[in-house]
């Protein structure tokens, strides 16, 4: 196997709160091949956002990071700013929640998009625009050439969701990060987006990362998936693996969670109980004991650590996991 | 013109109900020409992507909007028609669930006068009765009264926040609740929390539900009934079961697709139905959904078409409906 592109090494963030500390991502290991996908799955505030803004190296001010990220031979925690700032927009892109957070409202869709790509590229200006036109037809944008002239607070959320999502490949990046970015969105234009970034990464032979709270958006469009929980990786595997043997209750119980057009109408949810712990009073224990129907014994004496049994790729936090083949308890 | 499922005397019944917004000199066509009813203890679901006026169409019925043209019926009597004292009696009847839960939570006010607020407007003068009905409907959401009545919203999760407007929803005892997207702000866990509890305080407040959402999976979830819209008009209506195994409109089809499936052998669908919606402002003739629809033809595009029944309490607008 070739080295990763992307090597995530011990990373944790903490930043300061007036309740103390707040560890949002907590000693995470995670590495991702040139070309493939990973789904980053969690709820609210496990530390998704603050996981790939740590590779980003885009973290509040007052946060610490701690850890190597490596990304195509470099550790870029340690990189200084000029070269980052190369980096970021060409090699490492980004696509956030908000198209908003990513795109200028007094700047017309034109100027950024061809801005974004002068920077980066050697490219004149006729160049330019011929390339943003391009790029714009390619994401899906009806008379792309009349849009160059438009502003963003002229276009609908999935339209402008298209345009950052140009923005971000407009310079063919080895790595895109995708922060829930169809969360905002309906459901049709979600498949759609989600459609476009799927082709957009074949053709470029691009790595990418999709964050979302929602397995159902990972399940058919992600080579592995890491599942979240308290800013730890509670479960990692390839992503059919996972789907057909989950190892954590609480991997499990986001998935039963998820309305099923299966199931007949009033059929009561099996939520999950309460809420993951306050990130600045971590718990001795398993964080997801307080909710877990397994719970039990030392559960919430000690923190389980990531292992795998029954197949290498496939890794769990868990003292009792579940699905396992007979006999094997961790 | 009511011709939708013949049933006895509908809690509430809207009929031909037209809305529209001034934009400039240009209008908006939110809602044109929308006939429904809902019967005393039944959850409809409303599906339809943003924009396409759903919270437009129960803002009207709430006679929070007042419509241009139709009428909205609420146990027998004309709300379109009524104004000053005899609404607001009548709104003690109605209320609303927003989507955004933490935005329609005033931060400067405790938690509890928020929850009272609907009572004192109704003009209930004993302080000891508003407690009373304050703790009543917050312990029944799942929180506990005095713990939170004295603290402010920003203490609170998105998911907690949504237990406070609907405890702030019940307390006038209101026979029908408009749910506008109550929970697509939420994530998933506490997504299933909140439907749970929608459902428990339908049960057990003997409540009719307008449901609105743009998931599918959400809207099945707890509805009876379900109606598509889209571009200000229904597509389709049936009983939720019928609506999910044999949808009748291109449109509704084109919805279930696009539902991701939590299983990695199901290959999502490649790209359902290209392009977004056109504009409210000039509405497509003919059916509004030919310019996304695979099956349009010449007649779609002359010929409005009726919401018709194709099975029965099965009821869609398409002139080629799926088998
Ligand atoms: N600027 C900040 N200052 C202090 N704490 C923060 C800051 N941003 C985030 N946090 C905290 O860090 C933790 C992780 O947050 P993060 O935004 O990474 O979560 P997330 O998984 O992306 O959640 P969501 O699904 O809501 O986007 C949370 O407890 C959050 O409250
Ligand atoms: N106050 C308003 N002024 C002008 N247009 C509006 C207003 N409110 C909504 N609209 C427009 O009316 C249409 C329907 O909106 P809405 O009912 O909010 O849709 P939905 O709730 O289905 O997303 C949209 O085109 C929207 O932009
Ligand atoms: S370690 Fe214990 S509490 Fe944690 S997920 Fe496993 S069984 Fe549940
Ligand atoms: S009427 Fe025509 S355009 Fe409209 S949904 Fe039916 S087939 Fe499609
Ligand atoms: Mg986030
Ligand atoms: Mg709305």
């Amino acid at each position: 196997m070739t080295a990763p592109l992307l090597t995530i090494e011990d990373v944790a963030v903490e930043l300061p709160t007036p309740r103390g500390n707040l560890r949002a991502v907590d000693h995470v290991d995670l590495s991702l091949q040139a070309g493939r996908t990973l789904g980053i799955v969690g709820e609210s505030g496990c530390g998704k956002t603050m996981l790939s803004r740590a590779v980003l190296q885009l973290l509040p001010k007052k946060a610490k990071l701690t850890g190597r990220v490596m990304f195509d031979g470099e550790d870029l925690v340690r990189l200084e700013a000029e070269s980052l700032r190369r980096l970021r927009g060409r090699d490492l892109a980004v696509v956030f929640q908000d198209p908003m957070t990513s795109l200028n409202p007094v700047l017309t869709i034109g100027t950024q998009l061809m801005e974004t790509i002068q920077e980066h590229l050697e490219l004149d200006a006729p160049a330019a625009k011929a390339r943003s036109i391009e790029l714009l037809a390619a994401v899906g944008i009806p008379a792309p050439e009349q849009r160059l002239a438009q502003y963003p607070h002229q276009c609908s959320g999935g339209m402008r969701q298209r345009i950052a999502i140009a923005i971000a490949l407009s310079c063919e990046p080895k790595l895109l990060i995708a922060d829930e970015p169809t969360t905002a969105l309906d459901v049709t234009i979600q498949a759609q987006i989600l459609d476009l970034l799927a082709r957009e990464q074949r053709r470029r032979h691009m790595a990418m990362i999709i964050i979302t709270h929602d397995l159902g958006v990972v399940a058919g469009r992600a080579d592995e998936v890491a599942v979240m929980y308290a800013g730890r990786v509670v479960e990692r595997a390839p992503t059919q693996a996972l789907f057909k043997r989950m190892h954590m209750p609480y991997t499990e119980a986001l998935l039963a969670a998820i309305p099923k057009l299966e199931t007949a109408p009033h059929t009561p949810l099996p939520a999950i109980s309460g809420r993951p712990p306050d990130p600045t009073r971590p718990l001795k224990g398993c964080s997801f004991a307080p909710r877990c129907n397994y719970a039990g014994g030392r559960c919430h004496e000690a923190k389980p650590v990531l292992t795998s049994a029954e197949m290498a790729e496939h890794l769990y936090a868990c003292f009792h996991p579940i699905r396992m083949t007979e006999g094997i308890e961790a | 013109m009511m011709q939708l499922a013949a049933r006895p005397a509908p809690l509430l019944n809207v009929d031909n109900l037209v809305v529209e917004y001034g934009l400039g000199s240009k209008i908006v066509h939110a809602v044109s020409g929308v006939s429904l009813e809902v019967a005393r203890g039944e959850t409809l679901g409303l599906v339809g992507e943003s924009g396409c006026g759903k919270s437009t169409l129960g803002r009207a019925v709430l006679q929070l909007r007042r419509a241009k043209s139709g009428r909205v019926m609420f146990d027998g009597e004309d709300l379109t028609a009524m104004e000053g004292e005899a609404l607001r009696r009548m709104r003690r009847r109605v209320q609303l669930i927003f989507q955004d839960p933490i935005a329609s939570l005033n931060p400067r006010r405790r938690i509890g006068d928020i929850v009272a607020e609907p009572l004192i407007i109704a003009g209930i003068k004993d302080a000891a009765e508003r407690k009373r009905r304050v703790h009543e409907v917050l312990s029944a959401v799942g929180l506990d009264p005095d713990l939170v009545a004295g603290r402010l919203p920003h203490e609170f999760s998105g998911g907690q926040c949504q237990r406070i407007c609907i405890a702030r929803s019940l307390v006038l005892n209101p026979e029908f609740i408009v749910c506008d997207e109550p929970v697509s702000a939420l994530d998933v866990s506490i997504r299933a929390q909140i439907l749970n509890l929608l459902e428990e305080m339908k049960a057990r407040f003997g409540l009719t539900l307008l449901f609105i959402a743009h998931d599918l999976a959400v809207v099945k979830a707890v509805s009876d009934r379900v109606a598509v819209m889209y571009l200000g008009r229904l597509c389709e209506v049936a009983p939720s079961e019928q609506l999910f195994a044999r949808p009748a409109h291109p449109y509704t089809a084109l919805l279930l697709q696009a539902i991701p499936v939590p299983d990695p052998d199901v290959r999502p669908v490649e790209s359902v139905a290209a392009g977004e919606p056109p504009s409210p402002i000039a509405p497509p003739s003919g059916c509004r959904f030919r310019t996304r629809c695979p099956r349009a033809d010449q007649r779609c595009s002359g010929e409005i078409p009726e919401l018709r029944q194709v099975a029965p309490g099965q009821f869609a607008a398409c002139h080629h409906p799926l088998a």
